[in-house]
């Protein structure tokens, strides 16, 4: 099946405006699985979670199963769990810690940087047979490389360095890390897996949508502005009736006190014009107190405020990822089919701070990214229309223009939004969307 | 408390079930203690609300909100509404203990909305007392037999 061309996928991106083809077009979904999944650097998980030789955690690129291992050198490879013999998938647990990965199926054995170790019954094989060719080994991805911690790989031999695909984005990942008193964070408490029938970028297209929280989670907003805060909490329901309450925080706020930022490669944050002391996390907050006087503590009073005044909240690292630091959550984008996506979610523990902010971490983790959530629940709806509405043809094109003629340069070497409801960030996405997908 | 007869925790889980099936939500709160909470195990087997995510843990204060927001206008996520059939079985008491009893035992609910069905099954327990001629609940548990798994949203409480 041809797919389509370099210039039939140049028009489906105008000024302001998308065609619906982008969400639809199982041809587009395929095109992207090689140009854009295939081709980028794509976030595969964090060294926390393979601290020790042998710890694997599985992990996907698009839509091609891997696994990510510390190997015996201490290095972290990431290879595609497929054994080169017959093609069965190789490592059938979610994460655990192995000295070598057997097949179930004539028991090759690889080693945990995918080379082939041992083959079982060899004379049966033909006397070309090589163990040692790169063809009988789990394939690798052709890069790994990470940041902080956080490990992202590439099945593209060439391609720009890490560091330069993140670009000015690394400062987020600072900010995540920056917040542990001991400079250190790790994966913990568990992960979310949850799905809609909706096309896999609209999802980081809603991470950093600051206009769409009063009408999609009404329900739960004005649900929370009703609740008595004299009814018993563990500390887990203030959370997230504090969180359902911001969400509804009106126009005014979104315009004037956050703001939206681009970044070359379709990278965007939201953050805070001001500080630390309006987030939910804060004001007043006892635990809060004990925490910043940790980080003081470490780092020094003035480092600890610098570390405060990043205000980052959602930061999207295009294609796959959205994370924001102040309560150590992180989203994978995972694509499935051109209608359907699956996204994993993580909670980081920062090491050093008292063990109490984790369980807050954990009580938002639930409210904001929970399966059961009653905000989350709302998103999924939503994306699940879009699929819907974008799956006929007959209103071809879709709009990403507010903001649009507003965007300005901010000195960073990015372009900022007129305010944080502008879809500039959209807008950023389509351009890095088009470099991927109009090269051959 | 007296030991409590079968009929009657079966008839407390059959009542409840039915309120849930008839989205009576305010009469189903009702039946929680004012300290009472509700959780939805993300991991097989878990032991911690607290540190481990779940696809459910509502204290009093949530699960107020969570109920109330069911009854929303604005309530995308359930409009159009689920509708649920739910079979509870196997009821057994656990355990008897400062007037409370630990009962165990089996659901299944069938969820249809927008053309789709999804099925759920697992086990609940309630930790219940005694009130008047009834029980409140102290806090209720469902393990769904696949709670680790990918799921869709869930609105509906189990």
């Amino acid at each position: 099946m041809a797919g389509p061309t370099e210039s039939e996928i140049a028009g489906l991106v105008r000024p302001g405006r998308v065609h619906r083809r982008v969400y639809a077009d199982p041809a587009i979904f395929e095109l992207e699985m090689e140009r854009i999944f295939a081709r980028a650097w794509i976030y595969v998980g964090h060294e926390s979670q393979v601290k020790a030789p042998g710890d694997y955690v599985r992990t996907r690129i698009g839509r091609r199963p891997m696994v990510m291992t510390r190997h015996e050198d201490g290095s972290i490879r990431v290879i595609h769990n497929q054994c080169a013999h017959r093609g069965a998938m190789v490592v059938a647990k979610d994460a655990g810690n192995a000295r070598r990965f057997e097949c179930c199926y004539h028991g090759w054995t690889y080693a945990t940087d995918g080379r082939l170790i041992h083959v079982p019954l060899r004379h049966g094989y033909p006397a070309h047979f090589n163990p040692d060719d790169p063809r009988t080994a789990m394939v690798a991805a052709a890069r790994v490389a990470s940041y902080r911690g956080f490990v992202f790989a590439s099945l593209a031999a060439d391609g720009p360095p890490l560091a330069d695909f993140l670009g000015y984005m690394t400062t987020s990942f600072d900010d995540m890390v920056d917040r542990a008193p001991d400079d250190e964070i790790e994966v913990a408490g568990g992960v979310f897996r949850h799905a809609y029938d909706g096309n896999w970028k609209l999802y980081l297209e809603n991470l950093c949508d600051a206009a769409h929280p009063i009408f999609v989670h009404r329900s739960s907003i004005d649900a929370a502005r009703a609740q008595d805060d004299a009814a018993h909490s563990t500390g887990a329901g203030e959370i997230a009736v504090r969180q359902m309450r911001q969400n509804g925080a009106p126009h005014d706020f979104w315009r004037e006190q956050v703001g939206i930022w681009t970044y070359p490669g379709g990278h965007a944050f939201l953050g805070d014009y001001h500080d630390d002391e309006k987030l939910v996390a804060a004001g007043g907050d006892p635990l809060f107190a004990e925490y910043l006087a940790a980080l003081e503590a470490k780092k020094g009073a003035a480092e600890a405020k610098r570390v405060m005044e990043v205000t980052r909240w959602n930061s999207n690292v295009y294609p796959n990822l959205s994370f924001m630091s102040q309560f150590r959550q992180l989203r994978v984008v995972h694509p499935v089919a051109v209608d359907r996506t699956e996204v994993h979610t993580y909670a980081f523990r920062l090491k050093g701070a008292p063990a109490r902010m984790f369980e807050d971490t954990i009580a938002f983790a639930n409210v904001t990214n929970g399966t059961g959530s009653p905000v989350l629940t709302d998103d999924l709806e939503t994306y699940g229309r879009i699929g819907q509405g974008v799956a006929s043809a007959g209103a071809e094109w879709i709009e990403i223009g507010r903001g649009y003629e507003t965007d300005r340069p901010d000195g960073t070497g990015g372009v900022a939004g007129i305010d944080s409801t502008s879809e500039i960030y959209i807008r950023n996405m389509y351009d890095a969307w088009l470099g991927y997908m109009a090269a051959p | 408390m007296s030991r409590p007869a079968p009929d009657e925790i079966e008839g407390f889980l059959v009542a409840e079930a039915r309120m849930l099936d008839e989205r009576r939500w305010e009469d189903w709160l009702a039946l929680f203690a004012e300290d009472g909470w509700y959780w939805v195990p993300l991991e097989e087997g878990q032991d911690n609300p607290r540190e481990v995510v779940s696809l459910i843990y509502d204290d009093r204060r949530l699960l107020e909100t969570r109920i109330r927001r069911l009854a929303e206008a604005a309530l995308h996520a359930q409009t159009p509404a689920s509708r649920t059939s739910r079979i509870v079985a196997n009821p057994t008491v656990e355990e008897e203990e400062g007037g409370e009893v630990t009962v165990r035992a089996k659901f299944q609910m069938v969820e249809s909305r927008n053309d789709a069905r999804r099925v759920f099954a697992g086990t609940t327990w309630h930790r219940l007392r005694r009130d008047g001629e009834g029980f409140r609940i102290r806090w209720k548990r469902v393990d769904l037999v696949d709670c680790d798994a990918v799921h869709d949203g869930i609105s509906v409480p189990f």
